[in-house]
């Protein structure tokens, strides 16, 4: 057979294709709402749900241990996506604290085949990722907040997603089992 | 430029964010419940419309119809669920009978009958990613499916126009 010769790389594929079925996610969204932020909320809901599943394949995956600091976390963090999305985004800019970082995307495959219009400009086209931070980290028992503060699409050297640690979510006893 | 490697869990994840939100659109809430299933079929053949693009851009040309079709069993089912096709059988009509014995997104689900009622809106965005795929190949086809035990999956490909 003629075509024997390149056989496909599964792998690139497969990150194309998540790339366009995310796409085509995105776009039926912007169909569906008129209004730019419900789309990015739901986004996020979206990676809510995607986070909680997510975690179960990293940690059994990674077999990590429990994290003992924010900054130990965030290099889990930066683990998942190389895992994932197979690329590095770099920790930078830490607050005082310590309880606040962000990730710096050079690249990020899921920016690919993208432009955004201009009627758009107020769409988080990667929101999904915040909803997937959050939810994993939920299901570690840490409570986060993140949100993009640069963005490619806008014109930004870089992606910047910036993540805030709130608190440590306890253990509740269930009612009547003490 | 990048070596993109996004792993098959995601796109099974977001697969099953897709199916989720169609199941619970809220627009259209005014009529019942129900998936909207061109919702995920559209989305489906957006992706199938572009994918076969890359897939076949250093590729030769396809001598016929059933070649298009081999091509759809082989290399574009290994690319995006790893594995071909088990079986394609054709009336040389412009039918098509695709048949998967283990169908990636169903196959975690059940292997008895069980949830049955629920597995269509689980193929649905492979029957647009199909349709899709042949439609930027030049043929314009109607795809459907038939599921009788869980994980096996056979599609239908009705071809609408016969080339000369």
């Amino acid at each position: 057979m003629a075509r024997q010769g390149n056989r496909l790389d599964s792998k690139k594929v497969n990150s194309e294709l998540f790339t366009l079925t995310y796409g085509a996610l995105v776009s039926q969204l912007m169909k569906d709402y008129d209004n730019v932020e419900d789309v990015n909320k739901q986004l996020d809901r979206m990676g809510y749900n995607i986070g909680i599943r997510l975690i179960e394949d990293f940690l059994a995956r990674t077999q990590s241990t429990r994290c003992q600091d924010f900054k130990e976390t965030a290099e889990k963090i930066q683990l998942g996506f190389r895992i994932y999305l197979g690329i590095s985004p770099n920790i930078s800019n830490w607050s005082a604290s310590g309880d606040e970082f962000s990730l710096i995307f050079e690249t990020n495959p899921m920016l690919e085949f993208v432009e955004l219009p201009d009627n758009c400009t107020n769409l988080k086209y990667c929101n999904v990722l915040t909803g997937v931070l959050r939810g994993a980290c939920e299901m570690i028992q840490l409570d986060i907040t993140s949100k993009f503060i640069q963005d490619q699409l806008k014109g930004d050297n870089v992606t910047e997603l910036r993540v805030k640690f709130i608190k440590t979510i306890q253990d509740a006893i269930p009612a009547g089992e003490d | 430029m990048t070596q993109a490697v996004a792993d098959e869990i995601l796109l099974d994840l977001i697969h099953a964010e897709i199916v989720s939100y169609a199941n619970s659109s809220p627009l259209n809430s005014e009529d019942k419940k129900d998936t909207d299933y061109s919702k995920i079929e559209l989305m489906g053949f957006s992706c199938g419309y572009r994918i076969i693009e890359r897939l076949t851009k250093d590729g030769t040309r396809f001598k016929d119809e059933l070649d298009t079709m081999k091509f759809i069993c082989t290399e574009l089912w290994a690319a995006i669920y790893k594995k071909q096709i088990d079986n394609l059988r054709t009336n040389y009509q412009g039918t098509y009978l695709l048949q998967d014995n283990s169908f990636r997104f169903l196959n975690k689900m059940s292997n008895t009958s069980q949830y049955l009622e629920s597995a269509g809106k689980y193929v649905v965005f492979t029957c647009g990613l199909l349709r899709g795929a042949l439609s930027n190949l030049g043929i314009n086809a109607i795809v459907s499916t038939e599921i009788n035990t869980m994980p096996v999956v056979k599609f239908h490909i009705q071809v609408s126009q016969p080339q000369n």
